[in-house]
């Protein structure tokens, strides 16, 4: 019974995880590039969307996420019908990724070195061939190694979304260890966490190291 | 090569118009074969006070080798830059082929980079991307079809002499290889002209050497006009039919290689071309006196040759004008595009003549006699 219950505990911070970084992913790469590309200089260069743009980004970014929590519940309602279960963790696990992800992911673009944009300029590249065949692949590397942070600090986050009620490792050391002083369970959850942070940090590593071929 | 670049121009390029150049040429001989020319051109950076560039009007011929040269800050990377308009003039025209380039849309502005190759100093190749990749890059951006890419690439691969390398990331090159590379890449649309950007700036004597050679046999074989910049008088020497010398974003000195460097006018151009002149040698040096200390002493001249006319320098004819014993203390001669130049540093001694009609008399051999001093 206790497998059962910290299986599905696992499962359930994997899902949450999983879906929110899957969409941080897919909605930060380009929020990375616009933020990039806007910039003074940029191939894309629009000042005004771009002070917007990181303005915005800033805003989520400083708002710890705990609060974001409870500051986001009636949007959540809006969105998934309801503020409780692994679905509801998923809309602020979101929301504070993206912006999070997509600041890593700037970096990465930020460094690739100007010359390679000059270079295919010269070599008659229009401006989404310079994205997609110079930027995003000379920044892959980064790319990975900075999801790869997102990851780790995503599954923190969902320990403490798993708090207020969305299930979850986090649920279960809170309920069970906290709330009933069963160290045991509460060793277990944090034996489990440590597993899945090295495995996801080994692999990322490992990833970006491959990819990258400087 | 012939038929694959006729294929690839004619799919990626609007029909070449070599009746309109015809007439072009009929109205304004002046311009003569003019592949590039600047008019007027300015270019004066947001938030700086001194413009890069100023007023520089400048022909490079089709087919030409051209040398652009300066000292850093001078303005070589800017003007270079204008010609396939990575960087935007402020002011003046740029045409080539007698089409001003400057209100170019992306379309035409990418079809028009196309026709122009570019190579740099740090080589700028993709690091994510093979060797192959790299080169093949532009023909995909260009959406050559897959069949014609592999040719050109391989074709391309080949005549840089790096077919075997083609699956290897650039990281395990060294920098003539990169560099090499490079020249494919600029190569692989059959362009007109190729802008070398301080290309051989990074490299080996050695290495330097040997892509020097490649630019040139390529300049040879396929006619390709190439504008190049740098900082080494070496580099033109080697390669250039013509140079500019440019200095503060103005052009201080233009013409033929061998007449600026048999007889430089500018400063700067005697400044840059120092490093090449050789030293006197320093025991000569400590023994030189400004001023005759007797009648016997022996005079020692630093005689230019610069290349006027075409024959190597007839000695004996020197010999009989200034008399004397005369006693080679340095120099030498090197040709440059056909031209023998170079300085003879001579001591003449015991001449029947006085010193100043010694000196009178060298002049009368060459343009540029320099006095270094007496010896005992």
């Amino acid at each position: 019974m206790w497998f059962d219950r910290l299986l599905a505990g696992v499962l359930d911070t994997l899902l949450m995880v999983g879906v929110s970084s899957l969409i941080a992913l897919l909605a930060g790469i380009p929020l990375a590039v616009i933020l990039v590309t806007s910039g003074k200089g940029g191939i894309f260069e629009a000042p005004t969307l771009n002070r917007v743009l990181g303005a915005f980004v800033n805003l989520f970014r400083s708002i710890p996420f705990l609060i974001l929590m409870v500051a986001l519940i009636p949007f959540t309602r809006l969105i998934v019908g309801t503020t409780y279960g692994v679905w509801a963790a998923v809309v602020p696990l979101t929301i504070a990724a993206t912006p999070f992800f997509a600041r890593i992911a700037e970096v990465s673009l930020r460094e690739v070195d100007h010359g390679l944009i000059e270079a295919a300029q010269a070599m008659g590249c229009r401006r989404w061939h310079i994205v997609w065949h110079v930027l995003l692949p000379e920044a892959l590397p980064g790319i990975v190694g900075g999801f790869t942070i997102t990851l780790v600090t995503m599954i923190n986050s969902s320990a403490m979304a798993g708090a207020i009620g969305a299930g979850g490792l986090g649920d279960i050391a809170y309920r069970y260890g906290y709330q009933r002083f069963d160290s045991q369970i509460m060793l277990t959850v944090i034996v489990m966490l440590v597993v899945l942070v090295a495995l996801i940090q080994l692999g990322g590593d490992r990833l970006a190291k491959g990819l990258n071929k400087r | 090569m012939s038929a694959v670049s006729a294929r690839v121009a004619q799919e990626q390029q609007p029909p070449f118009a070599p009746l309109q150049q015809a007439r072009q040429r009929a109205l304004h001989p002046e311009l003569g074969n003019a592949h590039v020319r600047f008019i007027g051109l300015g270019k004066t950076y947001p938030g700086q006070q001194t413009p890069a560039l100023a007023g520089i009007d400048l022909n490079i011929q089709r087919g030409e080798i051209f040398g652009i040269i300066g000292r850093s800050g001078a303005g070589k990377s800017s003007l270079i830059r204008t010609i396939n308009r990575l960087e935007q003039p402020s002011s003046g025209r740029v045409l080539i082929d007698q089409v001003d380039i400057g209100e170019y849309d992306e379309d035409r502005l990418v079809r028009l980079r196309r026709r122009i190759g570019m190579i740099f100093q740090h080589f700028n190749l993709m690091s994510a991307k093979t060797v192959w990749q790299n080169v093949e890059l532009p023909l995909k951006v260009a959406g050559v079809p897959r069949e014609l890419r592999q040719r050109k690439v391989t074709e391309l691969l080949e005549l840089v002499g790096l077919q075997e390398k083609h699956q290897i990331y650039p990281a395990q090159l060294s920098g003539g290889q990169k560099q090499r590379v490079g020249i494919a890449r600029a190569l692989v649309h059959d362009p007109e002209i190729l802008l070398c950007d301080e290309a051989t700036s990074a490299l080996d004597p050695e290495t330097t050497e040997s892509i020097l050679g490649l630019l040139r046999d390529i300049n040879r074989r396929l006619g390709l006009t190439i504008v190049l910049i740098t900082h080494e008088m070496a580099v033109i020497r080697d390669i250039c039919q013509r140079v500019v010398v440019l200095e503060r974003g103005r052009i201080v000195e233009q013409g033929a290689v061998w007449q600026v460097f048999g007889d430089p006018q500018h400063e700067v151009s005697k400044t840059l071309l120092a490093p090449l002149q050789p030293a006197l040698p320093a025991a000569l040096q400590a023994r030189l006196q400004p001023q005759p200390p007797s009648p016997e002493a022996a005079l020692v001249l630093n005689v230019r040759v610069s290349g006027k006319d075409k024959q190597a320098p007839e000695l004996s004819s020197l010999f009989a004008l200034l008399g004397g014993q005369i006693s080679l203390l340095q120099g030498g001669i090197e040709p440059i595009q056909g031209r023998a130049l170079g300085q003879l540093v001579v001591s003449v001694a015991n001449s029947p003549h006085s010193h100043e009609q010694v000196i009178e008399r060298a002049r009368q051999w060459a343009a540029q006699v320099e006095v270094l001093g007496y010896v005992v």
